[in-house]
């Protein structure tokens, strides 16, 4: 029995490192290959010792493929590839190859000159894990080989982030990666093609909430930056380089424009400034509206924004801060956080969510006093506002694409195991497929019963066809053919198409039985009796009296005789074929039972 | 499977294709050449234009004077410039399912089609396509409205009198369906019906069929489009490329195992090497430059000017040129220089890796930010202001009939320090400057002309071995100019089948099989023997369901129970239904073989008689005779329904079933 197996190493009843591995019409495909935000030791990147246990990493897998840029999606990928050992292709789109080396970058030189650890992942690495990167477009069937092909499917979320449909034959299996089902200020909701996977692998990270109007958290969250700025305090607003920062900036860059306020908004420099450039070149995955305006007003390019300097950061008076990274888990918005954590005049907003461990989480869960390194205790008067902007499907949204997709089953990943627990029972109530959530190392297997296609004479289908538009189609009708099967080509042809093809002849099977009738009439009105007999029952069929004295039901013929020794009885010879054996068989039985008296005249 | 053939342009195609129960039109192109017929549209009053003589049949007839005007010795229409529209009588065009378009120069006839036929269907095209096809479009409509024009020709038209007027009006073709040009709000909402495609996506068309867009590496979003069921395939090739200037290259092997190849866009100027005319324009503008003259290049918004501006980047500082200023006009400039930057996916790898860095892929945008490059979207406005001479104008329309080249021309015709550089290979250059004669200008004829060369063709013929190839006549017979080069046609085995306007042509098609899926309980129930080597067999009774175009068998229902009890059956309950198939059968049976079967299962008393074509068995005791041929059996025996079956499976213990 064929069946699809996923096993997460990463992002299972988690977020964070999501990995998930696909086993599909015997091909093994490896999704995404993340980091954990929240570990600083080997749970940060995936287990590949499950795989590796049982050989290479290249003889195993037939592909990866990355959703988005996002480290807790690529992070491990130099790892994987330069330090495991994997050389096979990997799949991401246009913006998610140009991106993704930066992030690495970045994310190496914390790593390795910021925290000092060894045994990392060079530069050198991700170039040459760059190299393995083939580029996909959007709705682009790539064949990965004669039987694998890959579809890429937009997913908003981030700038080039997509979903993805993996295809063997008639199986198929779609992993949304992150992805939003409300457009934003900068990208536009997901979509997908009612393809009806066998299997949805989605993200769950805010399985239960269901967030409040876009509108209102913009509302609110400009408020919140408003008041603060106007009490003289600062706002520190901890971003990812791409993605939510460009959203809040054009919400910020068209909110100072219209209140003509003069406080000034940084952007933390380096990565960022680079980013902006990336959203003017990568237009066409923005939203509608951007794309359509770009020419007269390119909305990344922004005229209150300006780069960020540390020296900034200890400037008297009221600013706003873009910093990076988003969880104040290391670097530039760490080090500010630091700054102005003892002020209640100062705001912290954090945009997007959090993983267990960092600042970031701890700070949301209400912690006011951090230990930080060296012992050393931070006070935290500032004050601290959690705002969901980071683009993730809420609920309503996973349930939106599910109805979408119209999968078999759905399987939860990326997303807590609590939460996963109550969407899993909501969609198995509302659409009757079953829900999976494994943790990390557990297998899911599903159980696929795929259809064969084969190619039909044409000959045959239109004969078919043709006669299924006969109007006594109530019973079904049966088509009959042979199924002929060389190598990997399957043909179904005729019977009589099949023998010629072959080369071989029809052996014709016939029967001919002899019926005794008691009947002293000649011949020809014993042949009449019978046909005025099979007429009046069958009246379905074609009877017919030829006029050589035979009578034929169909292409059955039947004959009547003289006995040689008993002039009383007559001999009916009811003949026919192998084909048409079972009416020829009923006929020899009715017959046997005797013609009903004739209505005169019998003797 | 038929091609109705709906415009009579090589490169300018426009066909249908009926491809099972689908309706596909391939392209949309709209021959300008029309236009050549006609006077310019000067955006300034020219008194040169309005003081032209009228033209009359020498027989005097005073109505046309009005309508026709000579030229150094050429006649013209001085009218609205019309367009010749692609067929539109030859097929009910609101039976088109869907229109595929290659590139955005085959698209210009979208407008008269969708808005005019009834046609309800959708339009494929890639992002780049509708953009660019957008501005071309947009350019076109402007350059036609801002000069408006009360009179429109029509007298002339008359086949009684279009006969009597001197070459090339008098063999103008179709000159009653030619129409002016559409509004913007036609184009908008014509390009409302465009859905976006990207390469190698694979779209369905009511199950029947796919169609597949592949890059065709002659402009930004170019495509080439296969056209294909499970078992037949057509490739529509046209406007391809396989020099490397800015588009992805083109996308070859998913050409190969076409049934038939429509080869359309070769190249107008066979004989012209494209690098060699860059070489050739970008000297010809140095020279003028240095002696002090003004350099003209009638162009399109988009396209090759992209490829001329970066060479002129890389070229502009060792020729000494960095202090010329250089202009590119078009309502359109804007809008195009700023697209080009957009499509890093539709991008050769070299400007791909640049967007990387990330970096504009076009270094047009470094030549505008230093002040080398100005673009303005007409001669009025800023343009008045900044112009100074000499200096490099970029503007449309290569018919030189409209647009801000008109001005250029009745400026700059009078000097001979001046020069008008023709790079687009659509028009005549002679014919396109037929009105401004007699010129004092330099004109220098550089067409640059990317797309297939017939060497390539051929080459790319062998390559992906199609059965059949298709293609218009022009392309069958060496240039009228160059009769003498057969190398300037297509060269195949079998030859072309070539077609000419309002021509339908049959297509070559043999369909043979469709795809049929069997469900997967179905197949479990199959039996497969081996026939022979490697081929097996088993024969398939099913249910046939067809829905959306897609068939599918499922197993046959399961005999109703028996029904229980003594009850008597109806008589008509049991009649069996002639039409459950059995299967054929195939074999012989040997008959010592047969005898001994015979006799294992009892039978005795057997006799065997030789006939002229085989055997006789006769079972003496059972009254039964059985004769066995080659490809024959015949069982004869009393109605002893046990004893037929008895010897039915023993016959068929030696016969396979088909």
């Amino acid at each position: 029995m064929p069946e699809i197996r996923v096993t997460p190493l990463g992002a299972g009843q988690d977020v964070g490192r999501s990995c998930i591995l696909v086993s599909i019409g015997g091909k093994n495909v490896m999704l995404d290959c993340g980091m954990h935000m929240g570990f600083n030791d080997d749970r940060r990147f995936p287990d590949f010792s499950y795989i590796t246990r049982n050989g290479r990493l290249t003889d195993f897998l037939d592909c990866v493929i990355i959703s988005h840029f996002h480290l807790d999606h690529c992070g491990a990928l130099p790892y994987f590839s330069e330090m495991v050992g994997y050389d096979g292709p990997i799949y991401m789109t246009h913006p998610t190859q140009a991106i993704c080396p930066i992030l690495l970058e970045d994310y190496r030189k914390i790593a390795v000159d910021k925290k000092g650890e060894a045994n990392f992942f060079t530069s050198q690495m991700i170039k040459d894990c760059m190299k393995k990167v083939v580029a996909v477009r959007l709705h682009q069937t790539v064949q990965v080989d004669e039987e694998l092909q890959i579809k890429a499917y937009y997913a908003g979320h981030v700038l080039g982030a997509a979903m993805f449909q993996i295809k063997v034959g008639s199986e198929s299996v779609v992993y949304t990666g992150d992805y939003n089902m409300t457009p934003d200020r900068h990208l536009g909701a997901a979509w997908i093609d009612k393809c009806r996977p066998n299997l949805l692998i989605t993200e769950s990270t805010y399985a239960t909430t269901i967030r409040d109007s876009k509108r209102c958290r913009e509302r609110d969250f400009l408020k919140k930056v408003h008041e603060t700025v106007e009490r003289g305090g600062k706002v520190l607003i901890p971003v990812f380089a791409l993605g939510r920062a460009q959203e809040l900036c054009i919400l910020l860059e068209t909110f100072w424009e219209r209140m003509n306020l003069k406080a000034p908004i940084y952007f933390s420099t380096g990565l960022t400034e680079k980013a902006n450039h990336y959203y003017k070149l990568f237009i066409t995955w923005t939203n509608q509206k951007i794309r359509k305006t770009f020419v007269q007003r390119n909305m990344f390019e922004f005229k209150h924004i300006k780069a960020f300097d540390r020296a900034f950061a200890d400037n008297p008076g009221p600013m706003v801060v873009f910093a990076t990274p988003g969880m104040l888990h290391a670097g530039q918005s760490l080090q500010i956080f630091r700054k102005w954590a003892g002020n209640e005049k100062n705001m912290v907003i954090m945009p997007g969510y959090c993983v267990q461990g960092t600042v970031g989480h701890k700070i949301l869960s209400g912690q006011r006093k951090l230990e930080m390194e060296g012992r050393q205790v931070l006070e935290i008067r500032m004050q601290v506002e959690y705002m969901s902007f980071s683009a993730h499907a809420d609920a309503k949204g996973i349930m939106q694409l599910v109805g979408q997709a119209e999968p078999e089953s759905v399987l939860l990943v990326h997303g807590e195991a609590k939460k996963m627990e109550f969407l899993k029972q909501k969609i198995e109530q509302e659409f009757r497929v079953n829900c999976y959530m494994p943790a990390n190392g557990e297998t899911v297997t599903l159980p696929t019963s795929p259809s064969i296609p084969v190619g039909i004479s044409l000959g045959l289908l239109k004969r078919e066809m043709a006669q299924g538009l006969l109007p006594d189609a109530k019973k079904p009708r049966l088509l009959h053919g042979t199924l002929i099967m060389k190598d990997s080509n399957f043909r179904l042809v005729s019977s009589e198409q099949a023998l010629k093809e072959l080369g071989l002849a029809e052996h014709q099977l016939r029967f001919t039985c002899r019926v005794h009738l008691h009947d002293s009439r000649k011949e020809q009105e014993t042949a009449m009796r019978v046909y005025s007999h099979l007429k009046s029952l069958l009246k379905d069929h074609c009877v017919q009296h030829l006029p050589d004295g035979s009578v034929t039901v169909e292409s059955i013929l039947i004959q009547a005789a003289a006995h040689s020794e008993d002039p009383g009885t007559k001999v009916l010879l009811v003949s026919w074929t192998y084909q048409d054996e079972e009416l020829g068989s009923y006929l020899t039985s009715l017959l046997k039972k005797g013609l009903p008296p004739a209505p005169s005249g019998g003797s | 499977m038929k091609l109705y053939c709906l415009s009579g342009h090589p490169t300018l195609p426009c066909n249908v294709l009926k491809f099972k129960s689908t309706t596909i039109m391939l392209d949309c192109g709209l021959d300008m050449t029309s236009t050549l017929n006609f006077l310019p549209l000067p955006l300034v009053q020219s008194p040169r234009l309005s003081n032209l003589p009228g033209w009359s049949l020498k027989d005097g007839n005073v109505f046309l004077d009005k309508e026709l005007k000579e030229c150094s010795g050429h006649v013209f229409v001085d009218s609205v410039p019309e367009f010749c529209l692609p067929e539109t009588e030859l097929i009910d065009l609101s039976t088109v399912d869907v229109i595929l378009i290659s590139n955005y120069h085959c698209m210009m006839a979208l407008p008269y089609i969708t808005e005019h036929t009834g046609f309800t269907g959708t339009v494929y095209a890639t992002e780049p396509t509708v953009q660019i096809g957008r501005l071309l479009m947009e350019e076109l409509v402007n350059f036609i409205e801002r000069v408006p024009k009360a009179q429109s020709a029509s007298v002339w038209k008359n086949k009684d009198v279009q006969r009597l007027l001197p070459s090339p009006l008098k063999d103008a073709v179709e000159v009653s369906t030619w129409r002016r040009c559409y509004s913007l709000q036609e184009v908008n909402s014509a390009l409302s019906k465009i859905q976006l495609v990207g390469y190698s996506q694979k779209i369905e068309l009511f199950g029947a069929v796919q169609v597949t867009p592949l890059s065709s590496g002659y402009a930004l979003g170019s495509s080439n489009w296969i056209i294909q069921s499970h078992y037949e395939k057509v490739s529509y090739v046209s406007g391809s490329s396989l020099l490397t200037t800015h588009p992805q290259p083109m996308d070859q092997a998913s050409l190969k195992n076409s049934d038939v190849l429509v080869l359309t866009g070769l190249t107008q100027i066979p004989t012209a090497n494209p690098d060699g005319m860059v070489g050739e324009f970008f000297s010809s503008l140095a020279l003028t430059v240095r002696n002090g003259g003004n350099v003209l290049v009638p162009c399109y918004p988009s396209g090759v000017i992209y490829d001329l501006l970066e060479c002129l980047y890389q070229y502009i500082d060792s020729a000494g040129l960095s202090s010329i200023p250089f202009y590119f006009i078009s309502p359109v400039a804007n809008s195009s220089l700023e697209f080009s930057q957009i499509f890093a996916e539709w991008l050769c790898h070299n400007k791909q890796a640049k967007v990387y860095l990330p970096e504009p892929p076009f270094p047009h945008a470094e030549l505008i930010q230093t002040n080398k490059l100005k673009h303005y979207p007409s001669i009025h406005g800023d343009f008045s202001n900044d112009f100074r001479q000499p200096c490099v104008v970029f503007t449309g329309h290569p018919s030189l009939r409209f647009g801000d080249v008109v001005h250029f021309m009745e400026l700059w015709g009078k000097s001979s320090l001046n020069t008008v550089i023709f790079t687009e290979p659509d028009f005549s250059y002679l014919e396109a400057l037929a009105p401004y004669q007699p010129l004092a200008m330099k004109c220098i004829y550089c067409p640059i002309d990317t797309r297939l060369n017939f060497i390539q063709v051929s080459k790319l013929l062998k390559e992906v071995q199609p059965l059949h190839v298709v293609c218009p006549e022009q392309y069958t017979q060496p240039p009228p100019a160059q009769a003498h080069r057969m190398d300037l046609m297509i060269d195949c085995q079998p030859p072309p089948m070539s077609y000419r306007r309002a021509e339908v042509l049959a297509l070559p098609f043999k369909r043979r099989y469709e795809k049929i899926e069997i469900m997967p309980e179905l197949a479990d129930s199959l039996v497969p023997m081996e026939i022979k080597p490697g081929i097996s067999l088993a024969t398939v009774s099913a249910v046939l369901h067809t829905k959306d175009n897609k068939h599918v068998l499922q197993p046959p229902p399961r005999p109703a129970p028996p029904a229980g009890g003594k009850k008597r059956k109806r008589v008509n309950d049991d009649i069996p239904d002639c039409k459950v198939l059995k299967p054929l059968l195939s074999g012989s049976i040997p008959v010592e073989q047969f005898v001994q079967t015979l006799e294992k299962h009892g039978f005795s008393d057997i006799k065997v008689e030789d006939t002229s074509k085989g055997h006789i068995v006769l079972l003496q005791e059972a009254e039964t005779l059985i004769q066995i041929e080659e490809d024959s059996t015949h069982i004869i025996c009393d109605n002893d329904e046990m004893l037929r079956v008895r010897l039915r499976d023993l016959v068929l213990k030696f016969l396979q079933k088909f």
